[in-house]
C-alpha cells in the first residue's frame, strides 16, 4: 500500500521543503519508487532544492486542471531514477488546489509509487489544510523554540480533527517529531529548548533530531538534497530519521554534545 | 459528547444536544391589576412595534408574590399573548402558579423562587404536590483519551475528564467539573452555564485561564506555589480558591 506522507509545521522557515526533499530521496535511494509534491503553490521552492528548476515544463495545478497528465508534469530526478518530483505552480495562488483534485492526483499516483511526500506550505490556511488532509504519515518539523512548538501544537490539532482520516473515523494519522535546527551548545546556555522540553510539551514520538548545519545551506544553495551529503551531520540526521522511519533501530544522535562522537562525526572531514 | 466541531467522534449522529444562552426579556409585574398590566404593556408596545411582535417573553412573578398579591396566571398569559406577545416560561412563581403554567405548556424556571421556598418553609408538608426541581446541570460524562492540542476547543454538557494534555492555547469548557489527568496549560472553564459548585481539578497546574462560573483567574495572577502542582480549583464567597491535592 502507498504511504502518504506529509511534512508540515504551521510556522514557516523550519525546514519543511529542506527535510521533504531530504527524506523523499531518502527513501527512493532505499529502493521504495517515491514521488514528492509541493503544494506550496505561488512560492514554489521545492524544485529548487531538488536542483529541477530548470526542467518544469507542466505543474501541480496544470494535473489538477486537466491541462497536462500526470507524467508530463513528473520530473524524474537526476540523482536517483525512483525518485520523482512534481513542482507547484509559481505563477497561481493557493485557490488554484482543489480538494476534489488533489485527491484524484493523489489516487493516481498511489497506483505508481510506495511514498508520496507532501511538502506543505506554511501557516494553517488552504494549501496546508490540502496538503494534510490525505496523509497517512505526518512528518511535523519544529524547531526548538516557543512560538515554533506552539504552532507545530495547532497543526496536531488540524491533524487530529479536519484530516479524511479524522472525517472519516480511520485510524487517526500516524504523527511523528522532527526537531531541526537544534545546537546542543545553544541549549546548554538555555538560549533554545532542549529535546526533552519540546517532547513534553508535544508529546510526541520524537523520529529524529536535525542539527543545525551549514551543509543544509550549501546543500539548498546547490540544489543537492542534503541527504546525499553522507558526511555532514545533517546528512546523517536525515538518513537515520528515513531508516527509523522504515523501522530500523538507530539510537538518537546529535541530542548531546558528546566530544567522542562528534569527533567520529566530524573524523572524515 | 461535546459539541465543537474539532471533536472526535466516533459516529455520526441524527441529532445531537447542543447548550446556548439566549438573551430574552423579562416580564417582572409589580401589580396583580389586570386592567393597568394591559395598558402599560400596551403603552410599551405601541413605542417599539416591530420590536415587540411576536417577542419570546419571561414572566416574573418574583415582586408580586413578595406582596403577597396573587394572581391568576391562566388569565395573565392570555393578556400578553393577545398583545402579540410570547411568553415562554414563569419563574417566581408560587407552587399554584407554576401547576397553572405548566397546564399551559409554560416551562417554570426555577432558581430565583425564594418566595416559594419561604412558603414550604411556612407550610411543612402542606403540599406535597410541588413537584421536586429538576436536576439543572446534566450528569454525562465526557472522556476524551488523546491531548488537546492548541486552537481546540472541547465543550462538554456535564463532567469533562481528559487523560492527557491540554496545550497552551486549546480551551476546555464543561458545565459541570473538569479533570486533567496531565498537563493543564490552556484554558478551563468549569461551571460554565453558572454551576458554582463545579471545579477543577487537574495533576499539573500551568494554566492560561482558570474559571468557574464565570470567576477567573489568568495565569498571572496564579501564585508561584500552585503552579505546577496537583491542585482543586473551587469557588467559595465568589473568589477561586486553589489547593492542592
Amino acid at each position: 500500500m502507498a504511504r502518504i506522507i506529509v511534512v508540515t509545521s504551521g510556522k514557516g522557515g523550519v525546514g519543511k521543503t529542506t527535510t521533504s526533499a531530504a527524506i523523499a530521496m531518502g527513501l527512493a535511494k532505499k529502493g521504495h519508487k517515491t514521488a514528492v509534491i509541493d503544494f506550496d503553490v505561488g512560492l514554489r521552492n521545492l524544485d529548487l532544492i531538488m536542483g529541477c528548476e530548470r526542467r518544469v515544463v507542466y505543474d501541480f495545478v496544470n494535473v489538477i486542471n486537466g491541462e497536462a497528465t500526470l507524467n508530463q508534469a513528473l520530473i524524474k530526478d537526476k540523482n536517483c531514477s525512483m525518485l520523482y518530483i512534481l513542482p507547484a505552480s509559481q505563477t497561481r495562488d493557493k485557490d488554484a488546489l482543489s480538494q476534489e483534485g488533489v485527491g484524484k492526483v493523489l489516487d493516481e499516483l498511489k497506483k505508481d509509487f510506495k511514498y508520496i511526500v507532501c511538502d506543505s506550505p506554511a501557516g494553517i490556511e488552504k494549501g496546508a489544510h490540502l496538503a494534510m488532509y490525505f496523509a497517512d504519515d505526518a512528518f511535523i518539523v519544529t524547531n526548538p523554540e516557543v512560538s515554533s512548538v506552539r504552532d507545530s501544537d495547532r497543526m496536531l490539532g488540524i491533524l487530529s480533527s479536519k484530516s479524511r482520516r479524522a472525517e472519516q473515523n480511520e485510524e487517526p494519522i500516524k504523527e511523528y517529531l522532527l526537531l531541526s535546527r537544534y545546537s546542543p551548545d545553544r541549549v546548554r546556555l538555555g538560549e533554545m529548548l532542549s529535546v526533552d522540553d519540546v517532547q513534553e510539551i508535544l508529546s510526541l514520538h520524537l523520529l529524529g533530531v536535525i542539527p543545525e548545519s551549514k551543509s543544509v545551506l550549501n546543500a539548498s544553495n546547490s540544489g543537492i538534497p542534503v541527504i546525499l551529503d553522507e558526511k555532514s551531520d545533517a546528512g546523517q540526521a536525515y538518513a537515520d530519521i528515513v531508516g527509523r522511519y522504515l523501522g530500523e533501530d538507530k539510537p538518537h544522535r546529535f541530542i548531546d554534545e558528546k566530544k567522542g562522537l562528534f569527533g567520529k562525526l566530524f573524523g572524515g572531514k | 459528547m461535546s459539541t465543537d466541531s474539532q471533536q472526535h467522534t466516533h459516529h455520526s449522529a441524527a441529532l445531537e444536544f447542543k447548550s446556548s444562552t439566549f438573551s430574552v426579556p423579562v416580564l417582572v409585574l409589580a401589580s396583580n391589576d389586570r386592567v393597568i398590566i394591559e395598558q402599560q404593556l400596551q403603552e410599551k408596545v405601541q413605542r417599539a412595534p416591530e420590536f415587540f411582535k411576536n417577542s419570546p417573553l419571561v414572566l416574573d412573578l418574583q415582586e408580586l408574590n413578595k406582596r403577597e398579591s396573587d394572581i391568576n396566571v391562566s388569565e395573565l398569559v392570555h393578556l400578553i399573548r393577545k398583545l402579540e406577545l410570547l411568553p415562554i416560561g414563569l419563574r417566581g412563581g408560587t407552587a399554584e402558579q407554576n401547576q397553572q403554567a405548566l397546564e399551559l405548556g409554560i416551562p417554570v424556571h426555577s432558581g430565583h423562587n425564594v418566595t416559594a421556598a419561604s412558603e414550604t418553609q411556612k407550610q411543612p408538608q402542606a403540599k406535597i404536590d410541588v413537584a421536586p426541581e429538576p436536576q439543572v446541570f446534566a450528569t454525562a460524562t465526557t472522556l476524551i483519551t488523546l491531548p488537546v492540542r492548541s486552537g481546540q476547543r472541547i465543550y462538554a454538557e456535564g463532567d469533562l475528564v481528559i487523560l492527557a494534555q491540554v496545550s497552551a492555547g486549546a480551551e476546555i469548557l464543561a458545565e459541570g467539573n473538569i479533570h486533567v489527568y496531565g498537563s493543564l496549560r490552556g484554558r478551563a472553564l468549569a461551571g460554565v452555564l453558572g454551576n458554582t459548585a463545579a471545579r477543577i481539578f487537574c495533576s499539573d497546574l500551568q494554566a492560561e485561564l482558570i474559571s468557574i462560573a464565570g470567576n477567573y483567574k489568568v495565569s498571572e495572577d496564579l501564585n508561584g506555589t500552585v503552579l505546577n502542582q496537583p491542585v482543586q480549583i473551587y469557588l467559595q464567597n465568589h473568589a477561586l480558591v486553589i489547593k492542592d491535592i
